[in-house]
């Protein structure tokens, strides 16, 4: 006996070494990875692509509220002058104008190579002759004198040209120089971060630069308007580092305050901190083998898999109960060995039909899942073994815990009430509660299911609305459809982009559209570039055309001497690169709408739909990039494409579920032999899961992926109820009656208060898991119990 | 005692805000009242004819076409020849529309460009304050005919416009002179309109 003690104990040392090696080196990510599926379709992967790396991805909407007009738009200002300077800040912009000395000179020195205008037809006698008129016309409007002094280097109006391709989107309105909301309630900035919007990490630190910055703003203002302004903070990263402060807050309190529940309640049952410390072996061992099992199959080890984990193996915690409180019945040194014999078998049973359940998770699309359902099989396993094996062998001499007869008589007493009813009668209860549930169900199956993505998400709907207000005010600012063309490199892209936008532009003409972004407008691709740049005529030719092209204006060929000298400096000189734009406020803008991955090149063009707030028929935006001829070019609608990505998951999700539900009987028709059986086990947990999804939906909840695994929970979890009483209706041998019924109501309370605490949570997902396993677990122990019992009555 | 001290208060306030009145009350006084009678106008229409005068070009370039004024803050400039253009401002904001062309531009970022537009459109409204925050008034002449000088108090406005001259009589506008610090000057001269 002490050998065998001795190998157990090493063995099971051994797995703990191993394991926690595992668990050290594992890698975690905190990325959206969770969401790829494994084999992405190109356009899933731009997808995802652009939620994790996007321009949008790195949007954080800024506004400053309260104080008066004049203040907040002095704390915009110095705030965005302070960000301005942050190396974290790609670009930071309020409205004011930073068309700095730097952009306007390079924007003039490459004019004939950046304007779109430029070509060999703009340069004969005619075209001059257009743009110069048109230029002379400019002069007469205020706008237009603006470029009064640029006349005679820039008469065809190159400059103006650029600065309108440049500034073809929306602004938003301003007050005092800055921007602000329609209602002029908040003045606005918009600060695009350097760091992917997936990076939680750099997000956080760069919602810190900017609510310093404020602070140093307000600082700088006379004390009794700065103690109003207020800063308020929106947008992707914004969001992601609320949720993880959320979510992690969350995890930490609930798992305190619940542990702290549990063990007391297991301290008032058990009278013994022996049994305590025992108790939580296996749920340690399983934890801490699920992730390690999760570290080996998958390589890296999700965020979101180490947050929901150990909820899904708080099953494990009920075998330590079964086995302390049921062996107590059998006292003396055979104690656990008759304990073995009696209820081993039907926990083993229990397990295998929950690794059933979980191991439908683990063929999903969704890396999430897959992670959760291996980790909560290599758990329940290694909980069970240690369970089995290790607690025995632990088993101090002379270990006793208090004893739970009276709770098992007590409960036992209620439910005698429910002999009173005929056994059919209860048959005639749960088929009317299941058959109201049903019809529920069926009722609302078109909304039964929430299939955006947004269900997963922790904002509040307030937060989301406040989103959509300053996006509104702020014009266009929401990518929600683009144009991406892809390509080996960026000389390609960019090339593509030109095409792309020219198939744009037929659409903003036909008003499809509203508008676009381009990168080619920063910088165009060389092929274009040389193009320009062989379109400008020689230096003699040039002075012809000119001379010829003035007669009739009201402007001598000779002041335009500058302009033949720029024109020819520019026939000569080097095309523009990034690196020439990379010294500019422009670069921003450029760098933006250019993502790299590895071999991968993608251009983005956002498109702007012609009335704020519409939709874009994205029909007519691929037919017309296709009538361009633009190869490797793709219209993706990030909302519709991330819901339907989820959708996939979560209808992937419900069939293996109902899949894994036929393993499940499968497991149990083989078990227990009797069709009979198998479906006085299942029907309380069918009837359970329904009455809870019925509830759910008749309290208006829209059901997520995370209810579907609050299911999966119930049935395991429940199994395990509905198999003792069914060993206990079915075995001549059967143990205490009395302390299995306290043990079973002992380990319901542990899950229903662990799984209650969650549903208080501020975080949807825990919300999810906590008000389907808590009443669902209840339920499933209260139908299995009153079912066994009429199950007496009626053969009594 | 609070009443003696209001009193006090009283005569102090009077006795400072007094003070600047004294020295011109005669123009001011018809400054006020053209600017009273400007201001009961909800709504103005006149006819421009505009010549630059640019060193630059070799002859003057002139435009012409109708103004058209709403209370209190929306000015727009039609300008049908030689090219159509629409200037419309709007509280702060410049919308330029030239070819089917649209840009809208706001007034904070192009200071150079104020002067040339909120001289005439604070002067229609009536509106003696947003004037003085921009530029020196000079009034002279009477109600029947009058001329408002304004001169930039900011260097950025200063950089674009150094004098606007405002020739008019009783509550119409006659002719709007804008000299530019490097000698170029435009001349608006305004009618009432014919147009339909």
């Amino acid at each position: 006996m002490n050998v065998h003690r001795a190998r157990v104990l090493v063995v099971w040392l051994g797995c703990i070494t191993c394991a926690v090696i595992l668990v050290a080196r594992a890698h975690y990510s905190t990325d959206l990875s969770a969401f790829l599926p494994a084999h992405p379709t190109p356009t899933q992967q731009l997808l995802v692509d652009q939620l994790r790396d996007g321009p949008a991805s790195r949007l954080i909407l800024i506004a400053v509220e309260q104080g008066d007009a004049d203040s907040r738009s002095r704390v915009s200002l110095s705030l965005v002058r302070q960000l301005r300077k942050d190396p974290q800040f790609a670009s930071v912009n309020n409205g004011e104008t930073v068309a700095g000395q730097g952009d306007r000179e390079f924007l003039f020195q490459h004019r004939y190579l950046l304007s779109e205008a430029v070509n060999a037809q703009r340069f004969s006698a005619a075209g001059l002759n257009s743009a110069i008129r048109e230029t002379i016309d400019n002069l007469a409007s205020p706008a237009g004198l603006m470029f009064k002094s640029l006349l005679p280097r820039d008469p065809t109006g190159e400059l103006l040209n650029i600065i309108d391709q440049l500034a073809r989107s929306p602004q938003p309105e301003s007050r005092d120089g800055v921007w602000a909301s329609r209602d002029g309630a908040r003045a606005l900035a918009v600060a695009q971060t350097a760091a992917g919007g997936s990076d939680t990490d750099a997000q956080s630190r760069a919602i810190e630069a900017i609510r310093a910055a404020f602070a140093a703003a307000v600082a700088e203002l006379p004390q009794t308007a700065a103690n109003r302004a207020q800063l308020h903070l929106s947008g992707p990263g914004v969001f992601a580092v609320a949720a993880r402060a959320k979510i992690e807050r969350a995890a930490v309190r609930l798992s305190i305050v619940s542990g702290i529940l549990v063990v007391t309640l297991l301290l008032l049952v058990y009278r013994s901190l022996a049994a305590l410390g025992l108790g939580l072996l296996p749920v340690a061992t399983g934890a801490l083998v699920g992730i390690a099992a999760v570290a080996l199959g998958f390589g890296a080890v999700h965020g979101i898999t180490l947050g929901f984990g150990i909820t899904l193996i708080g099953e494990s915690v009920d075998y330590s109960i079964y086995f302390f409180v049921q062996s107590r019945q059998a006292r003396g040194a055979a104690d656990a060995r008759s304990w073995r014999q009696l209820w081993w078998p039907t926990i083993r049973l229990g397990m295998l039909t929950s690794v059933c359940g979980f191991a439908s998770l683990l063929p999903s699309g969704f890396p999430g899942l897959k992670q959760l359902g291996l980790y909560s099989i290599g758990g329940l396993i290694a909980a069970a073994l240690v369970t089995r094996y290790v607690l025995p062998a632990l088993l101090p001499a002379g270990f006793k815990i208090h004893d739970v007869t009276p709770l098992g008589l007590g409960v036992g007493g209620l439910l005698q009430r429910a002999q009173a009813l005929r056994g059919r009668s209860i048959l005639l209860c749960g088929a009317v509660l299941a058959i109201l549930a049903l019809a529920v169900l069926y009722h609302d199956r078109e909304s039964l299911w929430n299939r955006e993505l947004s269900a997963l998400s922790p904002i509040s709907t307030d937060e989301q609305n406040y989103d959509a207000k300053l996006r509104a005010d702020l014009g266009a600012a929401d990518v929600r459809d683009l144009v991406i063309v892809s390509g080996p490199d960026m000389e390609s892209i960019l090339h593509g982009a030109e095409l792309a936008a020219r198939a744009l532009q037929s659409l903003v003409d036909e008003k499809v559209i509203g508008g676009f972004e381009n990168p080619a407008a920063y910088l165009p691709s060389i092929a274009t570039q040389e193009s320009r740049r062989s379109s400008l005529p020689r230096a003699a030719d040039l002075r012809a055309n000119l001379n010829q092209a003035v007669e009739g204006l009201p402007l001598r060929a000779d002041r335009l001497q500058p302009f033949l000298e720029d024109v020819e400096a520019t026939r000569h000189a080097a095309l523009v690169t990034p690196r020439d734009l990379a010294g500019t406020s422009l670069s921003a803008g450029f760098d933006a709408l250019i993502l790299h991955q590895k071999d991968r090149w993608n251009a983005l063009l956002p498109l702007r739909s012609a009335q704020a707030g519409g939709k874009i028929d994205l029909s007519a935006v691929a037919a017309a990039l296709q009538r361009g001829q633009v190869d490797d070019a793709r219209v993706l609608d990030v909302k519709q494409e991330s819901d339907a990505l989820y959708d996939n998951y979560l209808g992937e999700a419900i069939h293996f579920s109902l899949a894994g539900f036929v393993a499940l009987t499968a497991l149990l028709l083989i078990a227990l032999r009797s069709p009979r059986r198998v479906a006085r086990v299942l029907a309380p947990l069918v009837l359970a899961v329904v009455t809870v999804a019925a509830g759910l939906s008749l309290a208006g909840v829209h059901l997520s992926i995370l209810h579907l695994v609050g299911m999966l929970l119930i049935v395991a979890v429940g199994s395990n109820y509905a198999l003792f009483f069914d060993r206990q209706a079915s075995s001549d041998e059967a143990g205490d009656e009395a302390l299995t019924l306290a043990a079973l109501v002992i380990a319901n309370s542990s899950t229903v208060i662990a799984f209650g605490l969650l549903s208080f949570s501020q975080v949807p997902v825990l919300v999810a898991l906590g008000t389907t396993v808590a009443p669902g677990t209840f339920l499933a122990l209260l139908f299995a119990a009153i079912g066994a019992s009429a199950g007496r009555s009626a053969h009594a | 005692m609070p009443r003696v001290l209001s009193f006090i208060l009283l005569c102090v306030l009077s006795a400072i805000g007094n003070e600047p009145l004294r020295a011109a009350t005669a123009d001011l006084h018809d400054l006020d009242q053209v600017m009273g009678m400007l201001a009961m106008r909800q709504h103005g229409r006149v006819e421009f004819i505009e010549q630059h005068f640019l060193s630059v070009l070799s002859r003057p370039l002139e435009s012409s076409g109708e103004l058209r004024y709403d209370a209190p803050d929306r000015l727009e400039k039609r300008t049908l020849k030689p090219h159509a253009e629409t200037l419309v401002l709007k509280g702060e904001e410049l919308t330029v529309e030239r070819a089917g062309r649209r840009h809208v531009m706001d007034l904070h970022a192009y200071p150079q460009v104020v002067p040339f537009i909120e001289s005439i459109r604070a002067t229609l409204a009536g509106d003696r304050k947003a004037l003085e925050r921009l530029f020196r008034l000079d009034f002279a002449g009477n109600v029947s005919r009058w001329t408002l000088t304004l001169q930039p108090l900011e260097s950025k406005v200063k950089q674009s416009v150094s004098q606007v001259r405002i020739d008019g009589a009783q509550d119409q506008l006659l002719k709007v002179e804008i000299r530019q610090p490097d000698g170029d000057r435009s001349l608006m001269t305004l009618r009432p309109s014919t147009l339909p």
